[in-house]
């Protein structure tokens, strides 16, 4: 990957995270790390996104959430999972209210491990996610393959790409 | 009466980087009631004091906040260290002081930026976390670990700093103190940050006192409820006042984390000034047997350790009472009567540490 | 340096009256505690008046009817609810009381049970 033919969004939310890697991805947005230079914005809004960031590892509350949240995203969508306990439920694997990591729910591309994971290593995922996005959004069939790709990403009823479990 | 209806807030919701979710209950705008539902992050790690060694649970403990992680730290081990009487050395105590101020001010700087961001100000979030990152350096370069630091243990601290790096804090904190005072304006004496919070979600001190609110929500509203006061750690050698507001308002307890930063500058200085030369850790050997309610002062405030250990490696209960458990029911109460755009602002002025209150 | 505590034992049918009198003396509610010892559980009300803590202890047993002090300290709900839902203390009387909904675990009352890694409930789905 090269360059970057559009402004990924990207939507983060706290799983069952201790905040510590939920505050260095707030810290990869401001001056220091500035992913605002890839065009990176974060939004609050899951039909926006094209990156779905998730911190900390599945409980039983937030299984629903994290589910909802992905299933709202639009095609072609990746899942970056932040930080070791999104990776494997790292030190708090062996809680009762812990099941794992969030690939136990839903497909994850990207996993950046690390406790905290470090800013540095947050975006070199994230910039990993947009080479593997631009990979799915060119696996969609029936989308334009050439210019006129403003529509593209819109399609929404197009599921070969990425899908759920 | 006009009709009720009931609005959905959270678990995710673009002001919050962490799930809480409130049923509000509108009246037209205003808000009548609001129920707290949370969970989201519950773990439950307490109960791995069954699975983990008590020396090897302070990696635990740290982890129940990654905002306030030092202080947990400390607060654990300071109440197994009263458990079995260790004596630790000076300069340990000086240096996790130390350590404590430096994330009470991330801490600060961090809630400054995401409250600045909840009214707007999107340029003021980013400078703040721009002043913020200089905090992290120094972290970084004397523990190894940015926002998770490791360097607590039962017994002293695993990292000692040179008395050349100490003098670079030093002078970094007073460049960092004179850029603060430019950004701390903006949240002092802007006219329309002003227009915002004055009177706004008015806490008063008796409601403040019995339903248990700490740290800046008490102090904000008259209350004197300062941990420090205590002397755990260094700060029985450390002369500071709290910061006590009198409004009870958004602008008191936003007003409150601004001063304390200044505060947190002093007690800096006055630590590397006073700080004794020594070893930063001692041997021990044996386990806990007796119980102990250890407390400290947080960024949001008041949180107690209660550790009951019976003589064996693995402790009976560590129970955590964290500073935003306890300032759930303020919230309430606080958030009753205010409009509906102003619930953001409300929420973020108690700083909500979800990741603590759940555990 | 660090204060030295003491916990004085009551009964359960003192808590609140307790309660009520440490209002009156201006405390404010620090915290509820609860630990489990092999069949019994301990629960701890401490107060606070001038970074002072007061602390008192009730022991019961699984079923026994702990009376509700949040007509007294309106927040205590908070702690109540806890009990109910990480203990499965029946906690009466409580202003907001959630019935087991404060805290939503995988395991029902996870710190009045055992729990071993292989049959946790929320490890294996």
């Amino acid at each position: 990957m090269t360059y970057l033919a559009k402004s990924p969004w990207l939507i983060h939310y706290d799983a069952s995270s201790c905040n510590g890697c939920d505050i260095e991805v707030l810290a990869c947005l401001t001056p220091m790390y500035d992913v605002e230079r890839f065009g990176i914005i974060n939004t609050g809004n899951p039909k926006h996104a094209d990156v779905f960031v998730v911190t900390g590892g599945v409980n039983e509350l937030n299984r629903a959430v994290i589910k909802n949240i992905y299933d709202q995203m639009v095609e072609p969508k990746v899942v970056v999972a932040v930080g070791i306990c999104a990776c494997s439920g790292g030190v708090f694997r062996e809680c009762y209210n812990i099941s794992g990591g969030i690939d136990k729910l839903i497909p994850v591309d990207v996993y950046v491990p690390g406790c905290a994971a470090r800013p540095e290593s947050i975006i070199d995922g994230i910039v990993t996610a947009l080479g593997i996005l631009e990979e799915k959004r060119k696996n969609m069939t029936n989308v334009p393959q050439k210019s006129a790709d403003n529509s593209a990403s819109h399609n929404q009823n197009n599921q070969s790409a990425g899908g759920t479990q | 009466m006009s009709k009720q209806i009931i609005i959905p807030f959270g678990p995710q919701h673009p002001v919050l980087p962490e799930p809480i979710h409130l049923d509000l209950v509108l009246e037209d705008e205003k808000v009548v009631d609001a129920i707290p539902t949370i969970g989201y992050v519950h773990r439950g790690l307490e109960k791995l004091v069954e699975k983990r060694e008590f020396p090897e649970y302070v990696f635990i403990a740290e982890r129940i906040c990654g905002i306030c992680s030092f202080i947990h730290s400390q607060a654990y081990v300071q109440g197994i260290e009263q458990i079995m009487g260790l004596e630790v050395p000076e300069r340990a105590q000086f240096l996790r002081t130390i350590w404590g101020e430096y994330s009470r001010m991330h801490s600060h700087l961090l809630w400054l930026g995401l409250f600045a961001d909840s009214m707007g100000f999107e340029s003021v979030f980013m400078n703040a976390w721009r002043l913020r990152e200089h905090l992290l350096d120094d972290m970084e370069a004397t523990t190894g670990g940015r926002v998770i630091q490791g360097v607590c243990k039962v017994g002293g601290v695993r990292k000692d700093i040179s008395p050349e790096k100490l003098d670079e804090m030093l002078k970094g904190l007073r460049t960092l103190e004179h850029e603060l005072r430019d950004l701390l304006n903006v949240f002092l004496y802007d006219s329309s940050i002003k227009y915002r919070l004055k009177g706004l979600g008015k806490l008063s001190s008796e409601d403040a006192y019995y339903l248990g609110a700490v740290g800046p929500t008490a102090r904000g509203s008259g209350i004197d409820i300062d941990m420090r006061s205590t002397g755990y750690g260094a700060f029985d050698r450390i002369n500071f006042k709290p910061v006590v507001e009198h409004d009870g308002d958004c602008y008191a307890r936003c007003a409150v984390r601004a001063k304390e930063l200044f505060t947190s500058i002093d007690i800096i200085d006055q630590c590397i000034r006073k700080m004794p030369d020594g070893p930063v850790d001692m041997k021990f050997t044996g386990a806990p047997d007796g119980e102990y309610f250890s407390r400290a002062e947080q960024p949001r405030g008041e949180v107690v350790h209660y550790i009951k250990g019976n003589g064996k490696r693995n402790i009976l209960r560590h129970r955590v009472r964290t500073p935003t458990f306890t300032n759930i029911p303020p919230l309430v109460t606080l958030l009753k009567g205010v409009e509906l755009a102003d619930v953001p602002v409300v929420v973020l002025t108690i700083d909500p540490c979800i990741g603590c209150s759940e555990r | 340096m660090m204060e030295p505590q003491t916990i004085v034992p009551i009964s359960v049918g003192e808590v609140v009256q307790k309660a009520e009198q440490e209002k009156k003396d201006g405390c404010r509610l620090v915290l509820m505690s609860c630990t489990k010892i092999d069949d019994i559980f301990e629960v701890i009300y401490s107060y606070e008046k001038d970074l002072r803590l007061k602390n008192y202890r009730i022991t019961v047993k699984q079923g026994d009817e702990i009376p509700s002090i949040s007509g007294i300290y309106w927040g205590s709900f908070v702690y109540e609810n806890e009990m109910n839902d990480l203990f499965g203390l029946n906690v009466t009387g409580i202003n907001i009381d959630f019935k087991g909904h404060f805290f939503q675990t995988s395991v029902k009352h996870p710190f009045s049970v055992t729990i071993t890694k292989e049959d946790d409930a929320c490890q294996n789905r």
